[in-house]
Formats: C-alpha cells, structure tokens, sequence
C-alpha cells in the first residue's frame, strides 16, 4: 500500500439557512493514496461539489479533520494555508464563468503564479506559461487570445493548465467535463489521465456521469444527500454493488442494445429528500424499495461487506441475492 | 517586454476606440471644449467676464459680442468660455472622486456581504433619504462657500446611488466561478476585487459616471441659483442658465448658449464613455 496523499475523517459541512440546518456533507471519511483517483458520484444537491471546495478550504469544515500527508490543513492560519494551496487546486466544471473573460489566456494561466510569486522574473514566468500550455496541448499562438474566442474544449484546457502551473500534488476535478462536447470530453478526460501518470497527481473526480467516472477512477465513492452510502474498488463497484442507491443509479445507465429496450428496468420513485435538517436513519429510506423500520431508526454507519468495499446499509444480507 | 506590451494595449485600445465613430466624435467635441477651458485667457480676457457696459444690456449675438449680453451689459461669449473652467472642473472632479468613493464602498459591500454589507447599505439608505440638493446645500452651509466646499457637497450628494449601483453590479460579478478559483489559488480579496469582479462589472459603471457629470454640472448650478455655489460675478454654465431664466422670453439667447455648451459636453461625455466601455470589453473584439 503506498503513500496516503489525502485524508478526511469524520468531514462535515452544514450551512445554515432560513429554513435550518442544511446538511450539505454530513460525517464523511475516505482516504486517496498518492497518484490514484477517486472518483465521486450522485445526484446533484448530493453534496459532492461542497465535498471538493471542503476539502481545499473554499469553505470552512464544519467538523471533522482533513489531512494532507497526515497533517492536519483545516484551521490552518492565513500564512500555513499559503504554504499548502499550491499543493491542492481545483479543476472547475463551467470552463465559460471559470475564467476571467477580461484577461488573455497567458494572463489567465500566470495568475496562480503572480499570486504566490513563486517565479523571480517575467521570463520565468513565460517559460513556465509556455511549457504548460503545451503540455495540455494550447498552441503557442493562443496566448494572447481572450477565453470567449475559444471553444469549451480549449477554455478548459486553460482551466488545466491554470490548475497545474503551481504543480499541486492533489487535484479536485469538479465536474470537469459535464459541460463539454461529448467528442471534447473525451480529450479532456484522456488529457486529465495522461498529465496523471505524468506528474504523479491524485485526483477527487467529482461527477454525475457514471460512465465517465468508470473511465477514470480507481476507487469510487457514492454519496447520496452529504452521506457516503458507498464506496469500493471501481470495478467491484460496477459488477457487485450492494446499496440499493447504487444499484438504481447503475440501472439508470442507458444500455445500447436492442435487447435490452424490452427488459425491464427498476427505477427509483420519488424525489431526493430536502437536506435540510433531515430525518434520523437512512437517507435513503424513503425512497428504497427495501426499506424497513429498522432503516429510519438510527444512523446507519458504513460495514466493509468485502475488502475495500463498503457500504451504509442495515439490509445487505437480505438485498444482495 | 512589459513595457511594450503595455504599449501594444494601448495601441490596440486605440484601434478598437477609433473604429467607434461617434465615440470619435464625442472625443473630437471633448478635446474642443477642454481646450476652450485650458486656453479660455488667450481666447478672451477674464476681465471681459465682469465688464459691465450699461448701454449694451441684454443684446442679441452681434461682432461685437458674440454671443450677446446679460442683463448688466457683460460679454456673454466671454463668460461662456471662462465658465467652463468652473464648470468641467466641478464636473469632472465630482464624478470622479464619486466614483472612487462609490466604487471602494460598493464594492466592499457587494463582494464582502453579510455585516459589512449591512452597515454601508443602511448609511446609504438614510443618506438617501435626504434629497440630494439639501444634502449639498448641509455641507456648503456646514463648511462654508468656496469652490473646494463646492466640490466636496456635490460628490457627497452623488455617492450614495454610486454605491448602490456599484453593489448591484458586483453582486453579479462577484458569484461568478471565477472569483472562486481565484480564491482557490489563494488571490488575495483586494486582488478579486480589482483584477476580477470590478473589471468585469466596468460597463455600466462607466456609463453612471459619464453620464453623471452634465447631472454634477446641473447641481452645481441649482447650488448657485440659492447662493450657495459659485459666486457672482465668476461665470459658471450652471449660474449663467439660471440667471437666463428672468429673460426667457426677452433674451432666449441668455439661455440658449451656455445650455448648448452644457449639453454638448455632457453629449461629449458620454459618447466617450460608450466608447471606453466597448473599447475595454474583449468580448466585443472586432
């Protein structure tokens, strides 16, 4: 077992609102080993964005710790969050609102660097531009271009580019290509895996799309409503997955096949619960075709069902036939 | 390097600038009547301002007086051009430290939010409340009547709606994902501020404040017309139409030039700013 990059224990984000306490991650804890991926996934609202801006300190961690090389990072001062943000940035979804339509694509991508004057000169600087921008493939000539002049594909490849020119060692990628081409996804996703075995980065692959995630992740986590209610090996988690969530998310994935447009699929009922202060039990409860009394009782903590793999569910033994 | 890319900017700046006719024109009526400010003393004497000649009261624009005669027998064309100073001066500098003003709280308040945005919101409001012209006129009658007072009433009169303004706009501005990267990378606030969310919230701004300054020039004269502002007998566009309003119907040429003069800059102003505003947007490159 290698090194242990990052490491969140116990993690909880609540934001109060108007109408109570809204429970955006809620007791969450996983650990990413050095240049591995783990990928998240589930409904929007579920809380995985918040996960990712929790964990690089966008926002406060209501309790719990996380840990980067096994030092704690969260309450960190001003000066030691200084020292550790160039090792963990961020990826973003919307390649149109995450770039300043006001500058050049090489002021975009030289920002990080400006910041945390990390170069001595401006011809440090440019190197450093130019020797990013191709290694996610901009050409040289765009440089001066502004963002609104390229496509979604090449505004995210700024958006890499700008999140890897501090060479951080953890990368959140917050959706980075739901809001892509298909045709473009793909590059981007290959892209994201070569500048992985490249530069030895460790992703969070925050997602909705299962089959992207499948592509690119080591180990996957599913949240529903700010739990984790499963979290295993990628591929345990596509052949074998045990919480009834999962398996209705994996049953929603469209199968190209004649065949299987007469086969009958199980889709979920109902609607995602508020997050809003919410019931004690499963949050899944009220939508699981298994649920019982037991269910809605008390919290439901994660059980290791095989070696890797857990789950949050009182009803295993009986669903899992 | 930085150097001459700074001055690649500004060429291109120019280039977008030039390409916007009326903004073109706009500048072409600016750059006269700043200079009819700048050289007003070799265009005609100061003293011609305050000359009083009995006999020609209230004439029509002859070669003599170009633009006529008040009603003490004064060279209208002459206090025209000398009024001007006052006149863009007040109105320039009111604009101008408005939006400085305007721009530091609005921003701090929209970007910030939660208690910072409270308290300045609500010093707005009750500022608000006070009808501008009585708010200029506290000031004058508090600091007393000079041309510095003038300037200091007027700009306190005209920052509160800058500061509502600039928050509204920085509102948006400011939940964009952008800022959220900055922050990511650890950007400093003032950095977000200055570099992201202000730039990006430029364009109506730019337009509030140009337009605002026929509004300053106008106050100034509303100011002058209960004494408070510029005092008789220096000229001032503002002091010289309200004076014009006795002889409306005897000597509409009293109104009829010095309105002009206010229109045309404010015209000028604001074409300009239009201009700068499409000038410094990227996007609408070409």
């Amino acid at each position: 077992m290698s090194e242990i990059l990052i490491e969140a224990v116990h993690l909880k984000k609540f934001f109060p609102t108007s109408r109570g306490t809204l429970h955006a991650v809620d007791d969450v804890s996983f650990s990413i080993e050095k240049g591995k991926t783990m990928g998240v996934v589930g409904e929007s609202g579920c809380g995985k964005s918040t996960l990712g801006r929790t964990l690089l300190q966008l926002y406060e961690p209501t309790e719990g710790e996380i840990l980067f090389r096994g030092k704690q990072v969260n309450h960190l001062s001003r000066g030691e969050l200084k020292q550790v943000r160039p090792k963990m940035q961020m990826i973003f979804q919307d390649p149109y609102s995450s770039l300043n339509g006001r500058m050049t694509v090489q002021q975009l991508i030289a920002e990080p660097l400006l910041v945390n004057k990390v170069c001595k000169s401006k011809k440090e600087i440019q190197e450093r531009v130019e020797h990013i921008m191709d290694t996610v493939g901009l050409a040289k000539r765009l440089a001066m271009a502004y963002p609104h002049e390229l496509d979604g594909g090449r505004r995210q490849r700024i958006g890499v580019a700008r999140a890897l020119i501090l060479r951080p060692e953890f990368v959140v990628c917050d959706e980075p290509v739901s809001a892509l081409d298909v045709s473009i996804q793909a590059q981007i996703l290959n892209l994201l895996m070569d500048l992985q075995d490249k530069m030895g980065l460790t992703y969070l692959f925050i997602t909705h799309d299962l089959s992207v995630v499948k592509h690119i992740s080591d180990e996957i986590m599913v949240m529903y409503l700010g739990k984790c209610v499963e979290r295993a090996p990628s591929e345990e988690i596509f052949e074998h997955p045990v919480h009834p969530y999962t398996k209705a998310l994996l049953a929603a994935i469209p199968i190209p096949s004649i065949e299987s447009l007469h086969k009958k699929r199980h889709l979920l009922q109902g609607e995602v619960t508020s997050p809003v202060d919410p019931k004690p039990g499963c949050r899944f409860s009220g939508r699981c075709p298994y649920a019982t009394d037991l269910c809605r009782q008390g919290e439901i903590p994660l059980r290791e069902v095989s070696p890797g793999h857990f789950a949050a569910c009182c009803r295993i033994e009986e669903t899992d036939r | 390097m930085s150097k001459s890319r700074k001055h690649a900017q500004l060429a291109e700046f120019w280039r977008r600038f030039r390409k916007n006719k009326t903004a073109v024109l706009g500048l072409v009526i600016l750059i006269i009547i700043l200079s009819m400010a700048l050289f007003a003393d070799l265009i005609v004497p100061y003293s011609k301002c305050i000359d009083q000649v009995g006999a020609d009261r209230l004439q029509g624009s002859s070669m003599a007086h170009f633009f006529g005669t008040d009603e003490l027998g004064r060279d209208l064309f002459a206090r025209v051009v000398h009024g001007s100073r006052y006149s863009l001066l007040i109105g320039l500098a009111t604009s101008l430290m408005a939006l400085v003003i305007g721009a530091v709280l609005g921003a701090s308040a929209g970007y910030f939010g939660g208690w910072v945005d409270n308290v300045i919101s609500r010093i707005v409001d009750v500022f608000m409340c006070v009808p501008p012209i009585l708010l200029s006129l506290a000031v004058v009658a508090a600091l007393g009547t000079n041309l510095r007072n003038l300037i200091i009433a007027i700009t306190v009169s005209c920052v509160p709606g800058n500061v509502r303004l600039i928050r509204s706009v920085v509102l948006t501005a400011a939940e964009q994902d952008y800022v959220e990267a900055a922050k990511s990378y650890g950007a400093s606030n003032a950095r977000i501020i200055f570099r992201y969310v202000l730039p990006n919230a430029m364009g109506p701004i730019i337009v509030n404040t140009t337009m605002s300054i026929s509004d300053m020039m106008l106050s100034a004269a509303g100011l002058s017309f209960i004494g408070m502002g510029i005092q008789p007998p220096s000229p001032e566009w503002g002091a010289l139409l309200s004076n014009a309003q006795i002889y409306l119907f005897s000597a509409p040429h009293m109104l009829l030039f010095p309105g002009l003069c206010i229109l045309f800059s404010s015209l000028a102003f604001n074409l300009v700013g239009d201009g700068l505003t499409d000038a410094l947007d990227p996007k609408l490159k070409d």
